[in-house]
């Protein structure tokens, strides 16, 4: 199915609001979530859902990105992109989860990180910075799986450990296809043809060494959680089967290669 | 992470709203404070280019800061050359004009340089090679510097300036930031010390990481720091700005900035910090 779309039309699926959210996705992979909030450091982002709940049996940590159902939601949540706040409640929650040798499951959907005057003032690129620093010296295991778009620094917040893997129709880049041919052509409606370029497919990614593999997405969000499953339990268990130096000098060699 | 743009810079916006400004003002011998607006004469400029009037420093390529900062240079990494992942038409062509103009393989300099007998690991950024964007090659010499830095037990100090990511390189740009912040992680790891100075501009995916990851952040006189372009802030939130929202003294204000330095400082001020800022228990800190 994927093979037969183009890049654009990835792009348009990535961002259609049939496709599975956050908390579904929670609700649907791990049992008795109890969910953690904030970052002590005097907020709480929306856009960024994080908790404990176990997988398998085992627990874990896991933490996702909220587009919000409702308006309201919407709006609070930026639409899904993080504030500050958001990245330091994912960093306290990896931190917390190093202490306690529970695995991280990411799941991101987001268009970027949100660029607000406050989002500035309060260091949306310092947050990001010290999320890299800190996913890159994790001690357990991090897997994330993009869902829907992975918009740039943002999404990478959440997507600098061990694995990678994307849903069929999702994309990661470095911005939007819009953004992209506005900045590179001046003129935003090349963004059919920029997508083509850029290599922002799931497709793309995994033979340009990206990604760890893709993840078939049929329509039915239960099969969609399913399919999930199936491919990060297995994935998740070997990672732990890692003394801790081989899991980071592993981690160190997947960006290293870049 | 926007590319930083151009247009939007206090500079442009400047020239933009008054287009016979630079007309009226000969280049080369007046020059105009893009932040201050104060039209000076060039010859008053001293060999940092800063403005007389409120020590903004006007952009720099690296082997122009190269000449005054440090005692001596030696170059590390200077014939990788990017392989154009995304076979970007046009490209190539473009790196080739950059690399004529700087004289660099790409959008910064990397070595090993000494002032005044204290030695470190320095990287300068050019903002005039792609606008300083983070390719491939930009990351790899940032890595292989750091890893050097880290087995010779050296403490390194990044001078940034850049558009961001490198957008002709796509996906390949965005995981230069994971890869040099790994880098700088086992480099702190080891306990060695990391200073990073921020110079105009620094943006997008490169304040996204290694900019906003050193153990001490200095940064220049009004440079512009921040991470999400102006025009793409206004366009987001339907607010206008403040004009100063991105500049150093409010990014250190709201406490991602130690000190601001001006550049005739800066030579003092590093080796200062170099003997002081790590571990008492390296060799750095003593040497004569
Ligand atoms: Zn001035």
């Amino acid at each position: 199915m994927t093979q037969t779309m183009t890049a654009a039309e990835v792009v348009k699926a990535a961002r259609s609001d049939q496709k599975v959210t956050g908390p579904e996705l929670i609700n649907g992979l791990v049992t008795d979530f109890f969910e953690l909030h904030g970052d002590r450091l005097g907020s709480d982002d929306p856009a960024i859902i994080g908790g404990i709940g176990r997988f398998h049996g085992q627990p874990l940590t896991v933490i996702a990105t909220n587009r919000g159902a409702t308006p309201e939601e919407k709006m609070a949540t930026h639409f899904g992109c993080p504030s500050p706040g958001g990245y330091r409640k994912a960093r306290r929650l990896m931190e917390q989860a190093a202490h306690f040798h529970r695995p991280v499951l990411c799941l991101v959907n987001t268009p970027g990180a949100y660029p607000g005057q406050t989002a500035e003032e309060n260091g949306q690129g310092a947050a990001i910075a010290q999320n890299l620093l800190t996913l890159s010296q994790l001690p357990v295991p991090v897997l994330t799986v993009i869902f829907g778009e992975g918009g740039s620094g943002g999404a990478l917040a959440l997507a600098g450990g061990d694995e990678v893997w994307m849903l069929a129709h999702s994309t990661y880049s470095i911005l939007s296809p819009e953004g992209f041919a506005s900045i590179l052509w001046k003129d935003s409606r090349k963004a059919d043809q920029a997508a083509e370029l850029m290599q922002l497919t799931p497709t793309a990614l995994k033979q340009a060494g990206m990604i760890e593999g893709i993840i078939p997405e049929p329509r039915d969000h239960q099969k969609v959680i399913a399919a999930i499953d199936k491919v990060i339990a297995p994935r998740l268990q070997a990672l732990q089967q890692l003394t801790v130096p081989a899991l980071l000098a592993k981690r160190q060699q997947r960006y290293r290669k870049f | 992470m926007k590319l930083y743009e151009k247009a939007n810079t206090l500079s442009e916006r400047v020239v933009k709203v008054d287009p016979q400004a630079d007309e009226r003002v000969p280049e080369g011998i007046y020059r105009r404070c893009p932040r201050c607006q104060t039209v000076f004469a060039a010859a008053q400029m001293d060999q940092y280019q800063t403005c007389p009037q409120c020590e903004y420093g006007f952009r720099l390529a690296a082997a122009a800061r190269l000449a005054w900062l440090v005692d001596t240079a030696e170059p590390f990494d200077q014939d990788l050359q990017t392989k154009d992942p995304l076979a970007f038409p046009g490209y190539p062509t473009k790196v080739a004009q950059a690399q004529a103009r700087t004289g660099l393989n790409d959008a910064v300099w990397t070595g090993q340089a000494t002032i005044a007998d204290t030695t470190f690991y320095l990287a300068i950024m050019d903002p005039t090679f792609i606008m300083g964007s983070l390719g491939t090659i930009t990351g790899e010499k940032l890595t292989r510097l750091i890893e050097r830095a880290t087995a010779q037990r050296q403490p390194v100090v990044i001078y940034t300036a850049s558009g961001g990511a490198r957008m002709q390189e796509g996906i390949h740009s965005l995981m230069q930031m994971q890869k040099v912040a790994g880098a700088l992680a086992q480099h702190h790891a080891a306990g060695l010390l990391s200073i990073v100075v921020l110079t105009d501009p620094t943006t997008g995916g490169v304040t996204a990481s290694f900019a906003m990851e050193a153990d001490l952040t200095l940064a220049e006189p009004r440079s512009l720091v921040g991470f999400a372009g102006r025009r793409v802030i206004e366009q987001t939130t339907h607010e206008q700005i403040a004009h100063d929202l991105q500049q150093a003294e409010n990014v250190l204000r709201h406490g991602f900035i130690d000190q601001i330095v001006p550049r005739a400082e800066q030579r003092t001020v590093l080796v200062q910090l170099l003997k002081m800022g790590g571990r008492q228990d390296d060799a750095n800190n003593d040497s004569c």
